[in-house]
């Protein structure tokens, strides 16, 4: 971490960012102000409590169900980051077992992975995403089962180029030489070494399946009411933009600042685990 | 080279088969189709028949044949919906996503390539940090959001711009900018990247040597070749950029696929998602092969598969 803080200022202003949504998230019942769920008719579209009319008693305003909109951000997060990042771990596990069997192996197990890593990429995912969710409903486990879908595919292709380049080193060789198991050879050399990159990607996945799926929630397809989510709020403030913008102006912010704490973290994580690709592969 | 095309063509034409394969499964995730397809309240009998007629209790493999003969004909099924054949109705909507979705491409890389030139040119210095601020900043935005915030400023507080529907070019603007802003973001990057990289190239120092003015060296010697990668680039994220314009057309009411595909998920009209699904993706690896097919002609030191 200090060497984080040394290096990278910017990935230490991510990693607080992700810090205080990790917090809000966890420690949502003791922070929220009121119940995210509890209407209250008689305090519909309060503004925030800098605006006129405003008050402490709803630091963020009210929705057009009289609900507190701090309280549900601060449980939003928890649907955010618990999805996206099971999703990013499932996806990962997926990926990476499919790029190391696909670098090491070589041959027709490499080419039949890499076909359906072409295939996933082909499909524009958030429309696959919609289709399957509103097939098979948006629970929350199908929503990391449909989002890790979306991001195995990157954690593959990634692996597979490294598994191919270590395959050839020395140390390699020389346990295969030794007479190591394939599984041997691939769980203790190969898969230490694509960890750093691997731990990159993930975080940077993250990112993105969060931006996914409060664009699924945004167009009702996130997990179903009441359970607050950024997406849904955005939605429903929506609808009450010219009088109360507040509602969909604080969800958006939300997405904002926890996707560009875990981008800015994640960048600093690569120029620290990977500065191999740092330089050259800044995508 | 005549290999690596012929190579490249079939992958493309087994990957759309795979594609045909997962339109075509899209139906039975949930089980039975007739169940979702017919009203709640349907009889034993109308699900019965309509099976019959839908042929639904055939095996699979014979539905799936039956599927990919009408599919390659152009056949996707009569939309539950709208009562016409899937695929025309797709086909008069697909003018209008590619008009945004080209005008989203092309105003990002307008905008990615001098800001990412720039930032490499003034690596480490304000102008570097404003542009990588930006391209982090473009990268971690929800685009639906940043089209209502639009919305709110440009429509409804100033009222210089149309809010929805599908007309003259000022239409075009606020959904084109909302789904460019995360690919210009990655391009600016990329640029960045890859002009740094071809400034340290040999030839850069020997044009700089001769005594050419650096503004000519960059221009000249350095962008040309750092551009080529950002073609695979812009061709891969094609998909990515097609689904932006699905979230984005529906905020704006534009009368492209997307938001006809959205109405179709949600009516549960399966014959037009599947269309829709299948067509997008081809489009998606057509593309993707003249991509590959036009880089390798551009560049010729690539000779892998």
């Amino acid at each position: 971490m200090g060497t984080l803080v040394r290096k990278s200022p910017l990935a230490t202003v991510g990693a607080v960012i992700v810090g205080l949504v990790l917090i809000a998230a966890l420690g949502a019942p003791v922070l929220a102000t009121s119940d995210p769920i509890d209407q209250d008719l008689t305090v519909v579209l309060k503004p925030p409590f800098w605006l006129d009319d405003g008050s402490m008693q709803h630091p963020l305003g009210t929705d057009h169900l009289g609900r507190d909109v701090y309280s549900r951000l601060v449980y939003g997060a928890r649907i955010s980051l618990t999805i996206s990042t099971l999703a990013a771990l499932l996806g990962a596990a997926v990926g990476v077992a499919a790029g190391l069997l696909a670098g090491y192996l070589r041959g027709r197990v490499d080419t039949v992975i890499m076909r359906i890593v072409d295939l996933n990429l082909a499909f524009p995912l958030i429309l696959l995403a919609l289709a399957v969710v509103a097939l098979l409903g948006a629970s929350l486990r199908n929503l990391v089962i449909v989002m890790s879908i979306t991001t195995w595919m990157i954690y593959a292709r990634v692996v597979r180029g490294l598994c191919l380049t270590l395959r050839e080193r020395e140390f390699v060789q020389a346990v295969q030489a030794l007479g190591a198991h394939d599984a041997r050879i691939i769980t203790r050399h190969v898969l230490p070494n694509v960890l750093p990159s691997i731990t990159v990607i993930w975080t940077l996945e993250i990112a993105r399946v969060i931006l996914m799926e409060s664009a699924l929630s945004f167009l009702g397809l996130g997990v179903p009411p009441p359970t607050p989510t950024w997406g849904r709020m955005l939605a429903e403030g929506r609808d009450y933009l010219t009088v109360a913008g507040w509602i969909a102006i604080f969800p958006g912010l939300a997405i904002l600042v926890t996707v560009l704490g875990i981008n800015l973290l994640g960048d600093g994580l690569r120029d620290l685990l990977d500065p191999k690709v740092s330089a050259g592969a800044r995508t | 080279m005549r290999r690596f095309i012929v190579t490249r063509i079939v992958t493309a034409i087994l990957v759309i088969f795979g594609v045909s394969v997962i339109s075509f499964l899209l139906t039975f995730l949930t089980g039975d189709p007739a169940e979702i397809m017919l009203p709640p309240g349907a009889t034993a009998v109308q699900i019965a028949k309509f099976r019959a007629e839908w042929g639904f209790d055939d095996p699979l493999a014979v539905q799936y044949w039956r599927f990919l003969r009408r599919a390659v004909q152009g056949d996707f099924g009569i939309s539950l919906r709208h009562g016409q054949s899937s695929l025309p109705l797709i086909a008069a909507r697909l003018p209008a996503t590619f008009q945004l979705t080209v005008t989203a491409m092309l105003l990002a890389i307008a905008l990615a390539v001098p800001l990412g030139v720039l930032a490499a040119t003034h690596r480490g210095r304000a102008m570097d940090l404003i542009a990588m601020s930006v391209a982090v900043l473009g990268q971690s935005v929800p685009n639906f959001w940043l089209a209502i915030m639009m919305i709110l400023l440009f429509a409804v507080s100033w009222g210089i711009l149309p809010t929805s529907g599908r007309g003259d070019w000022a239409h075009v603007v606020m959904p084109a900018s909302a789904i460019a802003i995360n690919l210009m973001a990655l391009l600016t990057r990329l640029v960045r990247a890859a002009v740094i990289e071809v400034l340290s190239e040999d030839y850069v120092r020997t044009a700089r040597s001769k005594g050419l003015r650096e503004l000519f060296v960059v221009m000249r010697h350095a962008v040309p070749n750092a551009l080529i990668p950002l073609v695979t680039v812009v061709g891969l994220q094609f998909g990515y950029i097609l689904g932006g314009a699905v979230v984005i057309e529906t905020i704006f009411t534009w009368p492209g696929v997307g938001l006809f595909t959205i109405q179709a998920i949600l009516n549960r009209d399966y014959p037009v998602v599947q269309a829709a699904v299948f067509i997008l993706a081809t489009s998606v690896v057509l593309l993707n092969l003249a991509v590959d097919l036009l880089y390798h002609w551009l560049d010729p030191r690539i000779r892998v598969l």
